[in-house]
């Protein structure tokens, strides 16, 4: 049966993640950048072994856990019911939220984002911003809007501050620094911290403890100065109008109830419905992120509260790219995932390559997922081939979103792209157009076979084939290929 | 239907119903589901329906055991072939350090991306080499043709021999093996 047409229909007037704004996208293809990202020694060191780490981490605490797999289906179910009823769910959190005293700002994309957290930065007569560590914010490059309207974000997450003094962007969800080693750290707390704000003390060792201490100081200032906060959210409760915020250091605790203001930037996906059910992902997410039985801090807040924190609570309801990776029924479970990175922890390829190959602030396997469906498929087509396909994501995802086969169905949609913009074949399409013709018929798969048998004539003398001309040189640049055996199976079957 | 391949029980198994239904065939689909449901991968075949784990192979070798990401993590035949390897005689088992992790083979991933690739294998036939094994071994064609590659280029001496083959040797016919 041949198909003309996709099999994947075409999600027309639902827009996507526009170009030119935050970070979704790469300035050239994957393969590109991880050849560059693999030439570099440090990396791959630094990499090795903190991915060995925390892989071993939360192997170990999951384990503890006798009904991991029930809390797992939990995890997606609720997910998926949220997915369901988004509209409901998002009208009631508006509703919550206002109710408290709270404002709701809805963004359709990142530039309105930044403009409507931008106003309100102005607004507030500030002119410099703390914030929580926040993958929203940088998937729509809010901190360069920020500064280009002359207003300094200060990121106080020790390991976002280190991507930020290092002048660099994170390559990992959870630890945005994991691609730079203690000394490196040093080298950029001396260098760097005295350019902002308070320096770095001349004797700094790179003793874990020392250069924390170093951060915690440079940043103690700034808590007490500003008076705008902006932060993401893990969670938000439709049933209450609670947002939530789970961290490690203490510093998104200060920034959440400091500051006069607090702006919150949110994923439209991030909701769940009772608040019940953050019983649910307050067990699944720190196991799978940073491998501990429980996160350090979980802020909580609903609302404002006369003479107890922020007296202004204003959140940004952030789509960019999500409803048009709702509207795809075989790729919208990746909606569900709620940021714990135990997928690119896992990753072989990405343990080897590093987040940054990735172009996009979402690295690894679910980056591979999500940013094509945020951006559409046609302005990340490398992403859905970066992945060996060999299950390890899935397996330990905490919602149970099955990536590897998201993929396949992801690179079926990157073939239709191409389809619907060129009638002329790449060689590729070709290749699999022979390949589709061969297999349709067993007697053509056999004749093949037996064709195959030519290959013998390329080894002749060392029974072994080096060297095959473009595209399957990218084969024998590193692996020979075996002789074709002299008889076929099927002979072999034929003739016992 | 016997596949000594987990790559592709796995695809009989987990995909074929799934293409189906994606193209929009639910005769199809439900043809490929029937299928499914009696296609077993080799190792599977034997210990569980079968019901046999010693198949009385002889293979004086030391050989290390590679289990490929989709018997492992697709079909989840956990350690049958290992237990078959087991009580095959004269042969002289050694574990692979980080078994679990994947060769890099990976299908077109493997010319699509072949630095990364590279690297993935490198990794993997460090860990087989570090075994001191004659033979490293697999259930998938796949995979053996891209660790065997790579032992090959590197003139490593090791051999990549199918886990069947390993099986069907006995003490008078051992398996056709390409000279070193």
């Amino acid at each position: 049966m041949t198909q003309q047409r996709g099999v994947n229909q075409v999600y027309l007037g639902l827009p996507t993640a526009p170009p030119g704004v935050g970070q979704l996208r790469g300035d050239r293809p994957f393969p590109a950048a991880a050849r560059e990202a693999l030439g570099d020694a440090q990396l791959r060191r630094n990499l090795a072994k903190a991915t060995g780490t925390i892989r071993a981490k939360r192997a170990q605490v999951v384990a503890e856990v006798p009904d991991w797999a029930e809390l797992r289906a939990a995890g997606a179910a609720v997910k998926d019911q949220v997915l369901a009823n988004l509209d409901g769910y998002l009208v009631q959190l508006e509703e919550q939220v206002g109710a408290r005293g709270g404002v709701v700002h809805w963004a359709r994309d990142a530039t309105e984002a930044n403009r409507v957290v931008t106003d309100l930065v102005r607004a507030a007569g500030a002119d410099e911003v703390v914030k929580v560590k926040s993958m929203a914010t940088q998937e729509i490059g809010l901190n360069e809007a920020l500064a280009e309207a002359g207003i300094a974000a200060w990121e106080t997450d020790l390991a976002e501050l280190i991507v930020q003094l290092g002048h660099d962007s994170p390559s990992h969800i959870l630890v945005p620094a994991i691609h730079r080693n203690r000394a490196e750290i040093r080298e950029i707390f001396l260098r760097e911290m005295a350019r902002v704000g308070l320096p770095a003390p001349p004797d700094l060792t790179d003793e874990p403890r020392a250069l924390a201490e170093a951060a915690r100081l440079h940043l103690r200032r700034r808590f007490l100065e500003a008076q705008v906060a902006v932060s993401g959210a893990n969670f938000a409760v439709a049933e209450t109008g609670t947002l939530a915020v789970v961290e490690s250091e203490g510093n998104g605790r200060m920034c959440l109830t400091l500051p006069r203001v607090l702006i919150t930037v949110m994923g439209i996906e991030k909701l769940v419905p009772t608040w019940r059910d953050l019983e649910v992902f307050l067990q699944l997410l720190p196991r799978s992120s940073t491998g501990e039985r429980m996160n350090p801090y979980t802020s909580m807040w609903t609302g404002v509260h006369a003479g107890d924190g922020p007296e202004e609570f204003h959140l940004v309801l952030l789509d960019n790219g999500r409803t048009a990776t709702l509207a795809d029924p075989q790729g919208r479970s990746a909606l569900r995932c709620i940021r714990c990175s135990a997928c690119l922890n896992v990753c072989p390829v990405y343990e080897r390559t590093g987040g940054h190959a990735y172009g996009s602030v979402y690295p690894g396997p679910i980056g591979a997922v999500l940013s094509p469906q945020l951006t559409g498929v046609a302005d990340n087509p490398s992403l859905p081939y970066a992945s060996t396909l060999c299950g390890a994501c899935y397996d330990v995802c905490p919602v149970a979103i099955d990536i590897p086969q998201m993929l396949v169905h992801l690179r079926s949609r990157v073939v239709d792209t191409r389809r619907e913009h060129s009638r002329v074949p790449t060689p590729e399409q070709a290749v699999m157009a022979t390949a589709a013709w061969t297999m349709e018929r067993p007697a053509r798969w056999a004749n093949a076979l037996r064709a195959a048998r030519l290959g013998r004539l390329l080894g002749r003398r060392r029974r072994r084939i080096s060297t095959l001309p473009p595209p399957l040189s990218a084969w024998t640049a590193t692996r020979d290929v075996p002789l074709p055996p002299a008889q076929t199976f099927r002979d072999w079957w034929a003739g016992r | 239907m016997v596949a000594p391949s987990g790559s592709c029980a796995g695809s009989v198994r987990h995909q074929h119903a799934w293409v189906a239904d994606e193209a929009g065939d639910p005769g199809l689909a439900a043809a490929a589901r029937e299928t499914a449901s009696r296609t077993f991968e080799l190792s599977e075949f034997l210990v569980d329906v079968l019901g046999v784990i010693d198949v009385g192979a002889h293979f004086p070798h030391r050989v290390t055991y590679h289990p490929t990401c989709h018997s492992l993590r697709v079909l989840r035949v956990g350690d049958r072939p290992l237990r078959l390897l087991r009580e095959v005689g004269g042969i002289d088992l050694v574990e692979l350090p980080q078994a679990e992790a994947c060769c890099g083979f990976g299908g077109t991933f493997a010319v699509k991306n072949p630095d990364t690739s590279a690297a993935m294998l490198a990794d993997k036939m460090h860990h087989v080499l570090s075994t001191r094994a004659e033979v490293c071994s697999a259930s998938d064609s796949s995979c053996l043709l891209h660790i065997g590659g790579g032992l090959s280029r590197l003139r490593t001496g090791v051999r990549t021999v199918h886990l069947a083959e390993i099986l069907a040797s006995t003490r008078s016919e051992l398996p056709e093996v390409p000279a070193r």
